[in-house]
């Protein structure tokens, strides 16, 4: 028999008994990241197709989403910061080794390319409000420019969106203390997934049939994508380090077992990618708010899951011989 | 960079928990948080059994996996040592040293929000002192010192005991010994 | 009016008088300063979180309380306080801390409580009290129990007064069975600190002490340093020890056996002429009777009763051999174990003589101390009566008070105690099924004055308790213990006393003047008469209050000088290995082995000890060491944990046979205990419910103890004969 015990009572809350830093917080920053990402990629991408007229809301209305979503998952992201104060510091240094300050840095560059992407499409996107812009005539200059240049900037948001998706993704693989995370495959993972969630929300919103069905078929590629990395994920746990071979069995018969295989593979994959299929041949029309629904679940479910688990998985661990939830007669 | 090095005779070490109490006065560590800690492993079944106690913390990791996370520099290593040290005034509370710290090395210091650990005792070392924990040890089983010069006591140790890291898989290159 | 029938108290009553607010922390946008970046200041002190007495000093930070580190100059400390003593500052700042005089009183609905009092009415009075009980039936019917150095004081007032009782747990709850027993074969005790020589000895035999467990610092220190030179260390305990994981022999003896082990040795050392014979021809008496009473005490008779294998004590012998004189069979500290304590003692005590380490180096040192002068005071009053009068037939060998027998003296009409003074001591806790006699007492005794730090489980006892304020904040008497060195250290206030809590010294002189004994406290302030004593030898108080601690040089060798005769303090004046003393008095001349009882089907041995962190039950509120160890822990083998289906981790509650069922305590599941036992450290399980932290924190293992195996030549409550069972909380 091995015992590894604490002798001396420790109780760093958020550290011991598990750590679990970063909560719900972290989880929703990175779905809404990388459907963000997605929705930056879409409407750009479909811009540059020319496809205004085939998925006019992707090309036109879509945009305004990323921003909306991403300055959400922003501010969760704030929330979780313990120092809020110093909020700042994120910006009086590059730290090339730390992804974060690599996210930082990035999410600088997508605001402007959004608020661009925005102001070139908005006005088409939303006519409603396009009479407002007009009254005034300085804005309206500025609309005409970034209209103008709508071409371009799809051009820039492109590799920003590929980046941000990546980037939510890599933030986590980077932790070589993190046995979970620390693997190749969680970025590309993320990416598809913040693009599966970003075609879901389209084809959710959309209001044409055939940008609909586009959407769709788009994620149901992106779907069987996701999965074949997953399983590769999966294939390279099994294959780790001795933290990553716990990893692997929380994940496939422990305590994540059921929101692993229930919710992110069955519910958030399976389920929609199979709805999906029989859309696209035109059945099972009056469910088609289900499959994106799942889809966008499965994408946040994803992200509880690399977020809780990753932590939970570490080099060391040791049972603590005292019941530390006596510490809390301190305050 | 100057290696300091904390090594710890865990043939000596009797647990006592005395290391984990002089720092908890000498840094002021706010109530409830420990920066060190001790640990005892048992191998065998009864009678045939063997005890090691380690007394531990922060390894000031020379591959500081905790200082290239922090995205805002506050994790860092001090005047080009492996002294890893947060700067209150830069941290953001964000987080990512504690998941980058394969030792759970950390804690969040409460209610002030920013990240704080072992320090190596900077202030002390600085003046030419032992780390607090080191010159409280009743047993005297700890030491500490440079380990680039091959003349410290620290060195002599590692040449002449057997020792081991904590995990040296990591990769992380602890700087904290135990001679077994 | 008296106040018969008094009600146990649970002081909860006065809880809830406001709670405390934890001072945040500045967070923000606050400076961060290094410690000891301001100003800093170091104050003397020696150590009163346990009983040996380590000098330190105290540093505060622009007037704040910092740290305490130990003394370089301390022999007791070498510089190093324990894990205790570094947290001393816990105690100081305990926010549960007794702050007023509490006096009982009876609520209108019959029920007894406490309410707060000032100084002046509280020592009024405790005067009256004890003026009425010298009246009606003399001064010496007051008796006092007590434990810790400040009780020095109140020790000085009974005497003016005429008392002539008094007990501490450190004698029937502690070491008395080990210092009777080295007495009557040396012709005197071990001493606190012990004399034991083993930074210098090559082979150490550890019988149940815990040395590392038990943090008595110069004793872990000095083990420590016999480790580094790879002594040989032998240890017998029936756990997996701190000391056992680092020693070259574990015997995990079967609990209760060691005198059958002790005997077995000797039997080897003279079987094969192993031992000392010079030594033993010049210093002992009584040897061919011993070569005669171990004869039969062969190791393979020993292995039936021990489970030690006969090979092993032979191995072991051998070694212990080997290394004499600079061996040392450690004598142990609590000593209390089954009755049959003075006994074991007796024969560790022979054993180190067959080995000829009494007064060898790497054996027994002999202890020296600064001959200090004391303070001219008139001469006591001979007492009528002294603790003599409680328990002098019974056990015809306690040279000192037996605490248990003194309360016994205290129970019904005719007790011949009417009046009780306890200081430093909990003693619900720490006498062995001592509560429904306390009660008894309580309910007969005309005065319980409590002096204490803390609302302890004694202070419900209680008529009047005094508040004193923590060692951190008196002057005590000079510390001057026998030691490898005479050395003197200080006690001094390093901070003003919090609340309205005041020091011992000051308590005595006022009931001291009130009781009219002016003559025996000519002082304003105690630290005149520690300037006088200290003028007396060359140094001064402001000396001292610089440098805490003052060395002087040896008179005396420190060992034996070789072919210098010696004069043992013993009737024969020689080692007595046969004892005429005690065969005088009807009990065996020589040890005897006596087969322990054996748990019933379903129990187990009840074992325990200490734990680092905490001493006894003092400690256990101090917020720095509740931090380490907030709770004590069962272990329980793993055999014994499947066959019950208990997991590590879970809370049970143990029971005994006489229907004591326990707090709750926390299982660990380990291989460090034998499946016939479990083990817990003692000190936790308070009742208290003023002590917030640690109230009802894991479990008492004193009132488990009901089955207690006295000592009959010394009156010291053994502990160890108790068994209990595992009763699963959610079964
Ligand atoms: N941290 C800390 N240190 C302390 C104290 C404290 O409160 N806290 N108190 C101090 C005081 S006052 C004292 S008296 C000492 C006491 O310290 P020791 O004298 O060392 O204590 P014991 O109670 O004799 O020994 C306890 C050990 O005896 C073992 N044991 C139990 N039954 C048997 C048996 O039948 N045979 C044998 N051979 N061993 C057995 C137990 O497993 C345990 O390891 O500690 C002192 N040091
Ligand atoms: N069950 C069981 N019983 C035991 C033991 C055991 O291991 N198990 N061990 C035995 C041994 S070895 C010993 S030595 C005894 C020790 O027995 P005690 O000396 O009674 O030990 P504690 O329980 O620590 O009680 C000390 C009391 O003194 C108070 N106190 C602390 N500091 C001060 C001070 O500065 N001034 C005053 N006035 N009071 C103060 C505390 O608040 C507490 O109420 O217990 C013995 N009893
Ligand atoms: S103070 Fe020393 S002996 Fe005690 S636990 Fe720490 S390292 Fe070990
Ligand atoms: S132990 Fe952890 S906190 Fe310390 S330097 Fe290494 S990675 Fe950083
Ligand atoms: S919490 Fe503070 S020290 Fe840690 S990574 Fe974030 S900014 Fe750096
Ligand atoms: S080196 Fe200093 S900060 Fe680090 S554990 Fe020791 S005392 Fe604490
Ligand atoms: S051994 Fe520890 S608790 Fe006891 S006096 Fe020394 S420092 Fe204080
Ligand atoms: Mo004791």
């Amino acid at each position: 028999m091995l015992e590894e015990i604490l002798v001396t009572a420790r109780s760093n809350p958020h550290v011991d008994p598990v750590m679990d830093v970063w909560g719900w917080e972290i989880s929703v920053y990175l779905f809404m990241g990388g459907l963000s990402a997605g929705i930056m990629f879409f409407s750009a991408l479909m811009l540059l197709m020319k496809k205004d007229r085939e998925t006019p809301f992707a090309v036109n209305g879509l945009a305004l989403l990323g921003l909306v979503v991403l300055s959400l998952g922003m501010t969760t992201l704030f929330l979780d910061l313990s120092h809020k104060l110093f909020v700042w510091r994120f910006y009086t240094t590059f730290e090339p080794t730390s992804p974060m300050s690599w996210g930082a840095w990035i999410l600088i560059l997508f605001y402007p390319v959004a608020v661009l992407q925005v102001l070139s499409t908005f006005r088409t996107g939303y006519p409603f409000f396009a009479g407002l812009v007009d009254s005034l005539p300085l804005v309206t200059k500025i609309f005409d420019l970034a209209e103008r240049y709508r071409r371009l900037i799809a051009w820039l948001a492109i590799p920003i969106a590929v980046g941000l998706g990546i980037y939510t993704g890599i933030l986590l693989s980077a932790f070589s203390a993190r046995p979970f995370w620390n693997t190749g495959l969680l970025g590309p993972l993320f990416l598809v997934s913040g693009l599966s969630t970003g075609a879901a929300l389209t084809a959710l919103i959309a209001r044409q049939h055939a940008e609909k069905r586009l959407f769709t078929l788009i994620d149901a590629g992106l779907i069987v994508a996701e999965l074949l990395i997953v399983a590769l994920l999966l294939i390279n746990l099994a294959t780790g380090s001795r933290p990553q071979l716990e990893a692997a069995s929380m994940l496939l018969g422990g305590s994540y077992a059921g929101w692993f295989w229930g919710v992110f593979i069955t519910l958030g994959l399976l389920i929609p990618l199979l709805l999906e299929y029989f859309e696209t041949r035109g059945a099972l029309r009056n469910l088609a708010m289900l499959a994106p629904v799942l889809v966008l679940i499965g994408g946040y479910v994803l992200r509880v899951i690399a977020v809780d688990l990753g932590q939970e998985t570490t080099w060391i661990d040791y049972p603590s011989e005292f019941n530390t939830q006596l510490l809390e007669r301190l305050h | 960079m100057a290696r300091y090095a904390m090594v710890i005779d865990t043939l000596l070490c009797i647990g006592c928990g005395d290391c984990v109490v002089a720092c908890k006065t000498e840094n002021k560590v706010p109530e409830g948080l420990n920066r060190d800690w001790v640990v005892e492993a048992t191998r065998g079944t009864y009678p045939n059994l063997t005890t090691e106690f380690r007394s531990e913390r922060c390894n000031h990791c020379s591959h500081a996996t905790c200082v290239y996370m922090c995205p805002t520099g506050a994790s860092h290593h001090w005047k080009d040592t492996n002294i890893v040290l947060v700067d209150p005034n830069k941290c953001t509370g964000c987080k990512a040293c504690i998941a980058a710290c394969p030792y759970d090395a950390r804690l969040i210091m409460h209610p002030g929000g920013y990240i704080d650990k072992c320090t190596f005792c900077h202030h002390r070392v600085e003046k030419g002192l032992d780390p607090a924990c080191v010159s409280t040890c009743p047993t005297h089983c700890m030491y500490f010192g440079l380990l680039d010069d091959p003349s410290s006591e620290v060195s002599e140790l590692l040449r002449t005991r057997n020792y081991k890291v904590l995990a040296p898989e990591t990769g992380n290159q602890p700087n904290v010994y135990y001679l077994t | 009016m008296l106040l018969n029938r008094r009600e146990f108290i649970k002081l909860s009553s006065l809880l809830g008088a406001g709670t405390v607010v934890s001072p945040l922390l500045l967070g923000g946008c606050s400076a961060h300063p290094l410690p000891g970046a301001g100003q800093v200041s170091k104050t003397p002190t020696f150590c009163d979180m346990c009983f040996w007495k380590c000098a330190g000093f105290v540093y505060r930070e622009n007037g704040e309380p910092w740290k305490i580190h130990g003394n370089d100059n301390d022999l007791h400390s070498e510089g190093r306080l324990c894990t205790r003593g570094t947290a001393g500052l816990g105690n100081y700042e305990d926010p549960d801390r007794l702050q007023k005089p509490l006096l009982r009183v009876t609520a209108a609905d019959g029920r007894q409580t406490f309410r707060e009092a000032s100084w002046d009415e509280a020592l009024g009075y405790i005067t009256e009290r004890m003026n009425s009980i010298a009246e009606q039936y003399g001064a010496d019917r007051f008796a006092m129990l007590n434990h810790g150095y400040g009780a020095r004081h109140f020790s000085h007032l009974m005497r003016a007064w005429g008392s002539g009782s008094s007990a501490e747990p450190a004698f029937a709850q502690c070491r008395g069975p080990r210092d009777v027993g080295f007495k009557l074969t040396f012709g005197e005790g071990l001493g606190s600190p012990e004399r034991t020589d083993m930074e210098h000895s090559r082979c150490i035999v550890l019988i149940g002490s815990h040395i590392g467990e038990n943090l008595h610092n110069g004793q872990v220190q000095t083990l420590a340093n016999a480790w580094r030179r790879n002594a040989t260390v032998i240890t017998v305990d029936p756990r997996f020890s701190v000391p056992a994981g680092k020693s070259k022999y574990w015997l995990p003896i079967k609990p209760g056996t060691d005198l059958a082990l002790l005997l077995a040795w000797m039997h080897v050392l003279i079987d094969e002429k192993l031992y000392d014979s010079d030594y033993v021809q010049r210093y002992t008496t009584g040897f061919d009777r011993l070569r005669e009473h171990v004869a039969r005490y062969s190791p393979e008779w020993v292995y039936l009763e021990t489970g030690i294998q006969p090979e092993l004590i032979r191995t072991t012998a051998r070694e212990m051999a080997a290394s004499a004189p600079a061996t040392l069979i450690h004598p142990g500290r609590h000593t209390v174990w089954y009755g049959d304590d003075t006994q074991r003692s007796r024969a560790i005590a022979i054993l180190n003589a067959l080995l000829g380490s009494w007064g060898r180096k790497g054996g027994l040192y002999i202890q020296e101390k600064v001959r200090l002068a004391k303070f001219p005071l008139p001469a006591y009053p001979k007492p009528k009566s002294t603790f003599k009068a409680a328990h002098g037939a019974r056990y015809p060998f306690a040279y000192k008070g037996v605490s248990n027998a003194i309360i016994e003296a205290s129970i019904g009409d005719d007790a011949h105690y009417k009046g009780l003074l306890v200081y430093g001591t909990n003693l619900p806790m720490t006498i062995p099924g001592i509560r429904p006699q306390l009660r008894a007492a309580m309910d007969s005794l005309e005065l319980v004055v409590v002096v204490d730090t803390m609302p302890s489980e004694i202070t419900g006892y209680a008529d009047v308790v005094l508040p004193e304020c923590t060692y951190l904040e008196r002057y005590d008497d000079l510390r001057n213990s026998g030691e490898r060195h005479p050395s003197l250290a200080l006690r001094m206030p390093v901070f003003e006393p919090r609340h309205e809590s005041k020091p011992g010294w000051w308590m005595a002189r006022e009931l001291g003047h009130r009781l009219g004994l002016e003559k025996y406290f000519p002082w304003e302030d105690y630290s005149e008469v520690l300037d006088w004593q200290l003028k007396q030898v060359g140094s001064s108080l402001q000396e001292m209050q610089n440098i805490g601690v003052k060395n002087f040089p040896r008179t005396r060798p420190r060992y034996f000088v070789e072919g210098q005769p010696v004069q043992f303090r013993t009737p024969s004046g020689k080692i007595e290995l046969y004892s005429q003393q005690l065969a005088d008095q009807g009990f065996d001349p020589m040890p005897e082995y006596t087969r322990p009882e054996q748990p019933p089907q379903g129990y187990y041995h009840l074992n325990y000890g200490r734990m680092p962190a905490h001493t006894f039950g003092k400690t256990t509120n101090n917020a720095l060491l509740f931090q380490l160890a907030p709770e004590n822990t069962l272990w329980v083998n793993p055999l014994v944990a499947s066959a019950q289906g208990i997991e590590n981790g879970e809370y049970v509650r143990l029971a005994n046979p006489d229907g004591i069922v326990s707090n709750r305590i926390r299982v660990r599941v380990t291989e460090r205990i034998r499946p016939d036992s479990v083990f817990m450290a003692h000190g936790f399980g308070h009742r208290s419910r003023r002590l917030r932290l640690t109230h009802d924190a894991g479990a008492d293992d004193s009132e488990l103890m009901t089955n207690v195996k006295v000592d009959p030549i010394m009156g010291g409550t053994g502990m160890r004969g108790n068994f209990v069972t595992i009763v699963r909380e959610n079964a």
